[in-house]
């Protein structure tokens, strides 16, 4: 129960309880009529997804500014499937968007790890260039939900007793990916990775093959939101996702992840997304514009950082000082 | 086991290979070198090859269209070259333009607007300068957050609405050149400030003092350099200059809108990587950076001219971007192996 009141996880989920709280109190549909309930869920699933990949990267002290020109190619090449390919099943268009997603991610992993530079340069450069590839390939085209078989969209709109399929994915993918970050050996080597990447070296640990895994994770992941935005919203072009990399690494930052790395949690930066984006809703209800969404989200990213800042100088002063006591 | 050669451009190797080697040689071998005739074959090329690219006309848009992003990119050198990083420079351009425009609605005289809108951009940055040194935070993510807040102001005051009646003779400023050279006026602000900045970075303790955090932070402290202050007032500076860029902006497009400049703060920082500043801080110079950013407009303009698909153009960018930070490495690894072979024995012991 303490450590639960302690985590740096459970104040930004106060946070946004509290922000569903009053929207609801000041509106009550907000949260119980059947389609606020559902868009609730369903809204911030696509970020969830890839502010999780994004996260992973950031605790090996990297960052993928190129996770937005992925979402849109692989959105682009889900409803490409399935114009080119009457009758593919659903399910080979899921494996296409994550393996092209978990390629490009791969490759953004190798320039990083190999090239020995500073993922922000090299993810910027992707960021072009994906968003370049995407923009050749889709043209002034774009993909209509006409072109989309019903079952897909319907995956990416209706819901299992309540709550959206795509909220479940979201929820699978975060369980997972939490519990690997906290129990696997894997998981737990791409903290030390980001603690102090020069002692994870000496010590042994196969930094360049986690450095691969986790952008192929986050690829991967980004990927899979591409499909899920198709699904979702029936229509993509070569534009779709622009932008997607800031709110992502937004999320992160304000669900607690450090920006340098070693510490966070993907929960944290699943609750981060989900807050953003409920705000951005939230916000009309409560009478403020929504072009004022992205002024107080920037407040939160800043607000988020300065309290992360507080609360590790805290922690590290307590540890002195029990040091100095036992000694 | 055996430990490989270090492959830091700084390290043993590449010092011993230039040493004896006459000043123009090593002057020719620098990264801004290599930039800078990157950017003359470009043209050469782009002149001959590219019909109307030889143009005043051609000249007189390229260079009204990369102003912004040059005056800006002068400021994201200093900040770049301590180790540090303003994600927040569009943004400040954009509530610049929308102040601007707010403000001259309202009935202010331009030129007091446009001090307005200055000291905004000087506090803008004095905010963000004040998290990364006061408060210690890392600045990538102190202007993540007020890429948004301050976007978030920008498109909060104006909405979707623009403000689009500006008196004439400030539009005309911004737009008109001279004569029929096809050069625009306000390159005289450019010019000014590139002398300005080429001053400050190279030939003052300031400067000095700059390049000194990036290399060391510690080291740069113990010798005197006054670590916070120096990084406070470059990232005024780049607040200032974004300010100044978003007035520019508003009268070259005759629009002040929130969403101006959208994403050009990515636009700047490849211009600034290209040029040869490592973002690792403590090294760079700003004739590269001035380099890289005409090499990134010419190369947009004369592919616009020859037809080449605007599409072409951003997978480019990205590819030049990755190939310009990777290069050295490149470099280094071929040194190394040249090295090893020219002397075997020593590799041995």
């Amino acid at each position: 129960m303490r450590t639960f009141l302690r985590s740096r996880e459970t104040g930004i989920l106060a946070a946004l309880v509290i922000v569903v709280l009053i929207t609801t109190i000041k509106n009550p549909s907000f949260l119980f009529s059947q389609d606020g309930f559902r868009d609730l869920l369903l809204t911030p699933s696509i970020l969830v997804l890839v502010a999780v990949g994004q996260a992973i990267v950031i605790i090996t002290r990297s960052v993928d500014l190129s996770v937005g020109s992925v979402v849109g190619l692989t959105a682009y090449l889900t409803g490409r499937l399935f114009i080119d390919v009457p009758g593919i099943p659903i399910i080979v268009v899921f494996a296409a968007g994550m393996a092209l997603g978990a390629a490009l991610g791969l490759l953004n992993g190798a320039l990083v790890a190999f090239g020995k530079v500073p993922a922000l340069v090299i993810t910027l450069g992707t960021l072009y260039a994906y968003r370049g590839i995407n923009v050749l390939w889709a043209g002034s085209n774009r993909v209509n939900a006409s072109d989309l078989p019903k079952d897909f969209l319907a995956l990416g709109t209706s819901a299992l007793l309540f709550v959206p399929y795509l909220t479940i994915i979201a929820l699978i993918v975060v369980l997972v990916a939490g519990w690997y970050l906290r129990n696997q050996r894997g998981g737990r080597e791409l903290y030390a990775i980001g603690s102090d990447p020069d002692a994870a070296q000496l010590y042994g640990l196969g930094v360049t093959r986690r450095i691969l895994v986790a952008f192929l994770l986050c690829g991967a992941l980004a990927g899979l939101a591409g499909v899920l935005f198709a699904a979702r919203y029936g229509t993509t072009n070569s534009q779709t996702g622009t932008g997607l990399e800031l709110q992502a690494v937004g999320a992160a930052v304000i669900g607690g992840v450090a920006i340098f790395g070693g510490s966070g949690t993907v929960y944290g930066a699943a609750i981060g997304a989900v807050l953003l984006l409920t705000i951005n809703r939230a916000l009309p209800i409560l009478g403020i514009p929504d072009f004022w969404q992205q002024a107080v989200v920037g407040t939160l990213i800043i607000g988020a950082i300065v309290l992360d800042r507080v609360l590790s100088l805290r922690l590290s002063r307590q540890l002195i000082s029990e040091r100095e006591v036992s000694a | 086991m055996t430990i490989s050669a270090p492959a830091d451009s700084r390290t043993g190797t590449r010092v011993y290979a230039d040493y004896g080697r006459p000043f123009w040689m090593r002057l020719l071998l620098t990264r801004e070198m290599a930039v800078i005739v990157a950017l003359i074959l470009v043209i050469v090329i782009a002149s001959l090859e590219v019909r109307r690219f030889g143009t005043t006309t051609t000249l007189g848009f390229l260079l009204l269209d990369v102003a912004p992003i040059l005056m800006i990119a002068l400021p994201m050198t200093l900040v770049i070259m301590m180790g540090e990083i303003d994600l927040s420079v569009a943004s400040t351009l954009g509530l610049s333009s929308v102040l601007l425009g707010i403000l001259t609605q309202a009935g202010w005289p331009v030129p007091v607007a446009i001090v307005a809108c200055l000291v905004m951009g000087l506090v803008a940055g004095l905010i963000n300068g004040l998290l990364v040194t006061v408060v210690g935070l890392p600045s990538l993510a102190v202007t993540i957050g007020t890429l948004a807040l301050y976007r978030g102001i920008a498109v909060g005051l104006l909405g979707t609405t623009a403000v689009t009646s500006f008196p004439a003779f400030w539009t005309g400023l911004a737009q008109s050149k001279f004569g029929s050279t096809g050069i625009p006026v306000a390159m005289v602000l450019v010019v000014a400030l590139i002398v300005v900045f080429v001053a400050l970075l190279h030939f003052t303790p300031f400067g000095r003092g700059i390049v000194a955090i990036g290399f060391s932070t510690e080291t740069a402290h113990f010798s005197g350099v006054h670590v916070n202050r120096t990084k406070v007032v470059a990232f005024m500076l780049t607040g200032l200059i974004a300010a100044l860029a978003g007035i520019y902006w508003t009268f070259r497009y005759g629009s002040a809108r929130g969403d101006n400049a959208m994403g050009l703060e990515l636009s700047v920082i490849a211009a600034v990587l290209l040029g040869g500043v490592s973002i690792f801080g403590g090294k760079g110079a700003i004739h590269g950076v001035i380099a890289g950013v005409l090499l990134i407009g010419v190369l947009q303009s004369a592919l616009r001219l020859a037809n080449v698909s605007s599409d072409v153009i951003n997978i480019i960018t990205g590819a030049l971007l990755i190939l310009s930070v990777l290069s050295p490495r490149f470099l280094s690894w071929f040194r190394s192996l040249r090295f090893r072979r020219a002397t075997p024995e020593k590799q041995k012991q």
